[in-house]
């Protein structure tokens, strides 16, 4: 083992008597593993097996006018063909089963396909080639529909409708929201004092896990009125609960058995195998087998959602970045899934691991008509870190600094507040990047080398929450600012989709503002200096090293001189240079110019109130995304109403 | 329509009735009952099925069962002698090159083969033996390693 410990590192934070780490141990499966016995899914033997395979959308889009299988029926070999109807419950999302989300993915079409390869059909057979021989026997009429493949032509409003569960093409967050929102501080000013403006714009491609194991279960009744379903899954108890919903038979009855998986990577999540394969197994009362072929699991196997990320960093000239904004959105496929989860992590995870004291993002997650996304090795984190480390490299160029001391200058330190009101501990970053200097030969300056994760947090603004900015109606980060303080509500302004039962038009649908309230509550519990009314960072005399960032080192061992700073100001591109401050105001990103009427067939759009039409080109936040004349565009629902 | 055919494997006499243009994979797990090599994409891009026919490796699922009549059908499941591993089955244990074990006996079947034909290969003709052979969990590293440390072993005994 050539692993190596940095017992320089962080030595009175852990122990050292390791008895497991860092020596070899051996895996317990392997011995399976190198004489071929140890048991996949597909390594149990039946008598009787039947297989299955499914008709497919060839379509990204398309209504079904009709499906004949008589012809199928009749084929040698074929035993059974399952359709929609067949399925007790045949709507299902996976994270129902912790309630997040409403259920928007049939196990088999009903009246329409929204991606290519999506399921329509299930026939059971004798063998694999008569199973596939009866799929291609099978007339599927389609009408075939308009289709969106990109999640920013997803989002205006003339878009196809690509989930019936969620009209406005984005998953409705608590039933009421269309993105994930994060505020900290104000980035809007920040950007105004900024050096320099930063963006750029980031696309990560859907990636397929493409395990050698191909995803399958095979489903076989037992004497005692159970069935027994061994399976690839990554999630058996994910599984065993949706085949129980879909099939609607008690979990008792199902004995699923797995954990020996031909590499999974996330793709294995979905239990979508079990509950057809079980399904099938009730109507034959035999054991069936539902096996993804190659081909499958390439075209229908649900990827690594494909992320745009784009970011605007207010820089000073020294590389401390005062300010970050980012507008995320995350291409869900055609159902949800685990999108909406990976939305909020994503969220959850920005700034990045950086202390950067003014932070704002909005991020969606959309539904085009491509497949559905799922797990993958750290999804909804690998984009938005792509995004975000290309994104300092290029603000490293900006200011002609050295990529690594930027990131040394910008880490986290044990102490800093970070956007999430939370405060970090065990920061590593400074350590990571110094070791990977000192191992690639790269050289940094002294006090870059000196600069350690346990000293110089919380410094200035860093340790504490800063007045976050609200919109006249207590919100945060809507795109009229009306100051920093909490103001009446005026129990006017936008309304959003609310959930049945709810009217659109009631005034009190979200009571007293009661993100206000919480606002109060977290600026009491969590300790914020600041006077209120006025922005910690406009609080700050103009100085710099007092200014709400640190130097690269602590200030008790700093040198007299900002030692980045001293660099003075590059030559930079004119995209890099500082914005002529008449400027500042407009939005962040300017949202897509769109037609504003929207289709006749559609009801007719709540008239804008008369405050928020005045108000349209005033100052905003991000608006990427969704406009919807008059309403409120972070709010869902109006889009197609 | 289904055909007798007889062969050897793992040294032991076998027959067995085959559909006409069965595969050798399908023929091997469901005919013979030996589980030992893997489906992975029925297409001869993965390796995953590898078997050795007359010492030579070759890609199961794109073997027709109907041509391996008379001859020497090697797999991972006859590899080791009874409780006794083979020396590349010992160096994959040790030099962890397994990790969720799908691609493990197309791998161990494609160096077998390497090592009866060259008993002390270079790391660039290990790498070029099982260039036909995916793995998925990123371990190609101690594969390599591990099959090294085999024809070392084997060297050394």
């Amino acid at each position: 083992m050539n692993a190596e410990y940095r017992k320089d590192l962080f030595a009175d934070e852990r122990s050292d008597d390791f008895d497991i780490i860092g020596k070899p141990v051996i895996r317990q499966d392997i011995l399976g593993h190198v004489t071929g016995r140890s048991k996949f899914y597909d390594d149990h033997a039946f008598d009787g097996l039947l297989h299955m395979r499914c008709v497919r959308s060839p379509h990204h889009h398309a209504r079904i006018r009709s499906v004949d299988s008589s012809t199928a029926e009749r084929q040698d070999g074929v035993v059974r063909v399952l359709g929609a109807r067949d399925v007790p419950v045949n709507t299902n999302t996976l994270l129902s089963l912790i309630n997040f989300g409403r259920d928007d993915e049939p196990l088999l079409a009903t009246d329409k396909v929204s991606y290519v390869g999506q399921p329509v059909l299930a026939i059971v057979a004798t063998s694999v080639r008569a199973a596939q021989e009866a799929v291609d026997a099978v007339n599927v009429d389609y009408e075939e529909l308009p289709h969106v493949l990109d999640v920013e032509e997803a989002l205006k409003p003339e878009a196809p409708i690509v989930n019936d569960e969620y009209p406005n093409n984005t998953f409705d967050y608590f039933d009421t929201y269309d993105h994930q929102k994060l505020r900290f501080g104000d980035v809007e000013t920040a950007f105004s004092r900024a050096d320099h403006i930063v963006e750029g714009e980031y696309q990560m491609s859907p990636i397929e896990q493409a395990p050698i194991e191909t995803c399958g279960a095979i489903a076989a009744p037992e004497t005692n009125d159970r069935i027994t379903v061994h399976t690839s899954t990554q999630a058996l108890f994910f599984s065993v609960g949706v085949t129980a919903k879909q099939l609607d038979i008690s979990s008792a009855r199902l004995h699923f058995i797995g954990g020996t998986v031909g590499g999974g990577f996330g793709g294995k999540v979905d239990s979508h195998h079990e509950p057809l394969a079980a399904l099938a197994c009730l109507a034959t009362g035999r054991p069936v087998k539902y096996m993804w072929d190659r081909a499958e699991e390439m075209q229908v196997g649900g990827p690594r959602g494909g992320e745009r990320w784009r970011i605007k960093d207010g820089v000073m000239r020294d590389g401390r970045i005062i300010a970050r904004a980012f507008t995320g959105f995350f291409d869900a496929g055609a159902y949800t899934r685990l999108s909406s989860y990976a939305v909020q992590k994503s969220t959850g995870h920005l700034p990045g691991p950086y202390s950067i004291p003014n932070v704002a993002s909005n991020v969606y997650c959309v539904f085009t008509n491509r497949t559905p996304s799922t797990a993958m090795r750290g999804f909804g984190i690998t984009a938005a870190d792509f995004a975000i480390e290309r994104h300092m490299d290029k603000v490293a160029r900006a200011v002609g600094m050295d990529p690594i001391e930027l990131r040394i200058l910008n880490a986290y330190r044990d102490g800093d507040m970070k956007a999430h009101r939370r405060e970090a501990k065990n920061c590593a970053l400074i350590e990571s990047c110094q070791a990977v200097a000192q191992k690639t030969g790269w050289s940094l300056s002294s006090d870059a080398v000196r600069a350690s994760s346990k000293t110089g947090g919380g410094e200035g603004a860093l340790g504490v929450i800063p007045a976050t900015v609200t919109d006249d109606e207590g919100r945060i980060g809507e795109r009229r600012r009306s100051g920093l303080a909490p103001e009446p509500f005026s129990g006017q302004g936008s309304r959003g989709l609310l959930p049945e039962g709810h009217s659109s038009n009631n005034s009190s649908a979200f009571g007293n503002a009661p993100q206000r309230k919480d606002m109060e509550a977290e600026v009491e519990r969590l300790g914020f200096k600041g006077a209120t009314g006025v922005p910690a960072t406009l609080q700050e005399p103009a100085d710099e090293t007092t200014s709400g960032a640190r130097s690269i080192v602590p200030r008790e061992t700093a040198q007299t001189t900002h030692p980045a700073g001293a660099r003075g100001g590059p030559s930079l591109p004119a995209a890099y240079t500082q914005r002529p401050a008449s400027t500042i105001n407009q939005p962040i990103a300017q949202p897509p110019a769109r037609a504003p009427s929207t289709p006749a067939a559609q009801q007719p759009v709540t008239p804008p109130a008369a405050d928020e039409t005045e108000s349209e080109t005033a100052t905003t936040h991000f608006q990427r995304g969704v406009r919807r004349p008059g309403v409120s565009r972070f709010i869902s629902g109006s889009r197609r109403r | 329509m289904k055909s007798p055919v007889t062969f050897r494997l793992n040294g032991s006499e076998t027959a067995v009735f085959v559909d006409s243009g069965a595969n050798l994979l399908d023929v091997l797990r469901r005919g013979c009952g030996d589980l030992s090599p893997k489906y992975g994409c029925g297409q001869g891009s993965c390796g995953a099925c590898t078997v050795l026919v007359d010492g030579e490796p070759h890609v199961s699922c794109l073997v027709l069962a109907e041509t391996v009549a008379g001859r020497s059908v090697e797999t991972t499941g006859g590899l080791s002698n009874g409780p006794d591993l083979h020396p590349l089955q010992r160096a994959f244990i040790e030099g962890f090159a397994a990790q969720c074990g799908y691609c493990t006996p197309g791998m161990l079947m494609a160096a077998k083969a390497l090592l009866d034909r060259n008993p002390s290969p270079t790391r660039s003709e290990v790498e070029e033996a099982i260039s036909g052979n995916l793995c998925r969990c990123t371990g190609y590293e101690p594969i390599i390693d591990a099959i090294l440390e085999a024809a070392k072993q084997r060297g050394a005994a």
